[in-house]
């Protein structure tokens, strides 16, 4: 019995090594024909032109642009859902909510995707704002909902887990429902929250289809809501899907980028540990 | 929801306000039943999700007495003296019923809210549950949360040194609380609760956690705080009722005909006559040990 559990950990770090792996060998190549100082420095993105450029900070800007907008609806609403739930809502009120959040996450991509495009950008027009058709900011706006079911569980899981003690205590010393749920529950449950903000921003940046259909394909450095832009994912998914030869240095770009995808993320789990175990509020 | 947030000093909406400082010192000197009655429990009861946990409680507690609840486990103590500053609000399926009247006001009236009760009745309770945060905001918490922000240092020292726990952490106050061990853990939950300068303390079991050392700490802090407050303390004990209290409430399980239980206050009297020569036959077979 032990074996096979030790197997079952024993394939998964098979494969991350695996996926680590297959990302280097090409990404490293690349590196071979184009130096890491352009890549990374230059704002020029045209990999499948001729001259090609291979800037990757517009693809990097653009990711920017939309995890911003993702982050603010799903973090706050969120949270402010996971509060409602976990230290207001009466059953009947969860009876209804957490349903509808589960309906919410389960609605495929493709679909949020095409209603930002044909839904959420002609509303955005239609009240007056002159955004692209392909715009950054309905693309995050909808992540940002795809991504709310995700931060408002987690986190009312980390708050349900503080003991009630801490509760029955706040009250007991004169506060409200509200500064109980701010100043208490909230602070002991910082960990758990956090860790679900963080997981939603990695989702954000990974987040492909909705970017691909409602962001657009304009490599540009642009922290503009209403511009059209290109993120690392949509890059390496359309032109995954096009016809690049294998071996060719357009090829490998797409290996380069999804590296780079990696590491940021990577960086931002390390860098979401350290802080959580900073300001965490440990109980028992 | 609550009520929003009142930011004004202590003084609640729909409490008339305690009797002012000097009185208490007058109202030591009174014979205990004759000091003024702080709570007056008519008939109270409690019901959780229908089930009767406790009945017909007349109970008077006075000022500036030490009253302790004893009795057999599930007998409702905790009920009882969570009916005192309505915690029992928090529970969903319990319901009270018949008065408790608060100097002369019920607790449970239309216009008093819960929340102005629990800033002048404070709460220790059985298992000690410091926040997790400094010690130094632990008993900031309530006095910020009642928007009592002036001279917050002084409010802070004070209430630590009437815990007895001043020496301890005044070299450590922005140190984690859970750091500190149980007893004063606890000491740290009490002086929590005097920070914001309730006119009552409630405690339930606050020793049953403890060694001798810090429940005689405990016990000697009782003694000290009934000169200015109100004390009611749920004790399994019966020594550490003896020692701290002026009063005693002794509660029992009554069995219905048809096998329900249910909590009902057998005796009160001064404890030196609970634990001598009580009226009640069952209260004399659980202090002499003989439980029936
Ligand atoms: N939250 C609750 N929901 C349902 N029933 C409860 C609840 N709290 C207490 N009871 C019931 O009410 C009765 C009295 O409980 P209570 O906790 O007041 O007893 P107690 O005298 O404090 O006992 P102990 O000495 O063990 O602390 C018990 O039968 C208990 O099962
Ligand atoms: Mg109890």
């Amino acid at each position: 019995m032990i074996g096979v559990l030790a197997l079952c950990a024993v394939i998964s770090i098979l494969v991350t090594v695996g996926i680590v792996v297959a990302l280097m060998v090409p990404s490293l190549e690349f590196f071979t024909e184009v130096s890491p100082a352009e890549f990374f420095t230059t704002a020029k993105w045209a990999p499948l032109f001729k001259p090609a450029a291979f800037g990757v900070l517009p693809l990097i800007t653009g990711t920017l642009n939309t995890t911003f907008w993702a982050c603010t609806i799903c973090l706050p609403l969120g949270l402010g859902t996971a509060i409602y739930l976990s230290e207001y809502a009466r059953p009947r009120a969860r009876a209804v909510i957490k349903p509808v959040l589960e309906v919410l996450a389960g609605i495929p991509t493709v679909v949020l995707g095409y209603f930002a495009l044909t839904f959420l950008t002609p509303l955005l027009r239609s009240l007056g704002w002159q955004v692209e058709i392909f715009n950054a900011f309905s693309a995050g706006i909808i992540i940002g909902v795809l991504l709310l079911p995700t931060v408002a569980s987690l986190s009312e899981d980390a708050m349900k887990a503080v003991p009630s003690s801490l509760r029955e205590g706040s009250f007991g010393l004169g506060a409200n429902r509200f500064q109980v749920s701010t100043r208490v529950v909230v602070p002991a449950a910082i960990s758990g929250i956090a860790a679900s903000f963080v997981l939603a921003i990695s989702r954000a940046i990974g987040e492909t289809t909705i970017v691909l259909i409602a962001a657009g394909q304009l490599a540009h450095v642009s922290f503009m809501p209403g511009d059209s832009v290109e993120t690392m994912t949509a890059f390496i998914a359309a032109t995954g899907a096009g016809d690049v030869p294998v071996g060719s240095i357009s090829y490998k770009t797409i290996f380069a980028v999804g590296l780079t995808l990696f590491v940021i993320t990577l960086l931002l789990n390390i860098v979401a540990i350290r802080m959580v175990r900073r300001f965490r509020e440990v109980y028992e | 929801m609550d009520a929003p947030p009142t930011t004004t000093g202590t003084q609640p909406r729909g409490l008339q306000p305690e009797t002012m400082a000097g009185a208490s010192n007058e109202s030591i000197e009174l014979p205990m039943d004759q000091r003024e009655v702080v709570f007056d429990c008519r008939e109270l009861g409690v019901r959780y999700a229908g089930v009767r946990a406790l009945r017909d409680v007349d109970l008077n507690i006075h000022r500036n007495t030490v009253t302790a609840l004893i009795g057999p486990s599930g007998c409702g103590k905790s009920t009882f003296l969570r009916c005192l500053n309505r915690m029992n609000d928090l529970i969903p399926s319990a319901v009270v019923d018949g008065a408790c009247l608060y100097h002369d006001e019920d607790l449970y009236g239309p216009q008093i809210d819960a929340i102005e009760v629990r800033k002048r009745i404070g709460m220790v309770f059985q298992k000690p549950n410091p926040f997790p945060k400094s010690i130094y905001d632990n008993v900031a918490f309530g006095p910020r949360v009642l928007g009592m922000k002036d001279g917050l240092d002084d409010r802070i020292e004070q209430a630590l040194r009437r815990a007895a726990l001043w020496d301890e952490v005044k070299d450590r106050l922005r140190q984690g609380a859970l750091g500190l061990s149980g007893g004063q853990q606890q000491r740290l939950c009490i002086a929590r609760a005097l920070a914001v300068e309730p006119d009552v303390i409630l405690m339930d079991e606050p020793c049953s956690a403890l060694d001798p050392i810090s429940t005689a700490a405990i016990e000697d802090l009782m003694t000290d705080l009934k000169s200015e407050y109100t004390v009611v303390i749920v004790t399994h004990n019966m020594q550490q009722a003896a020692r701290v209290a002026d009063m005693t409430a002794f509660f029992s399980v009554d069995q219905g005909e048809t096998g329900t239980r249910c909590g009902v206050l057998i005796e009160v009297d001064s404890t030196e006559k609970i634990f001598t020569k009580p009226s009640n036959e069952r209260t004399e077979a659980y202090v002499t040990g003989r439980f029936g």
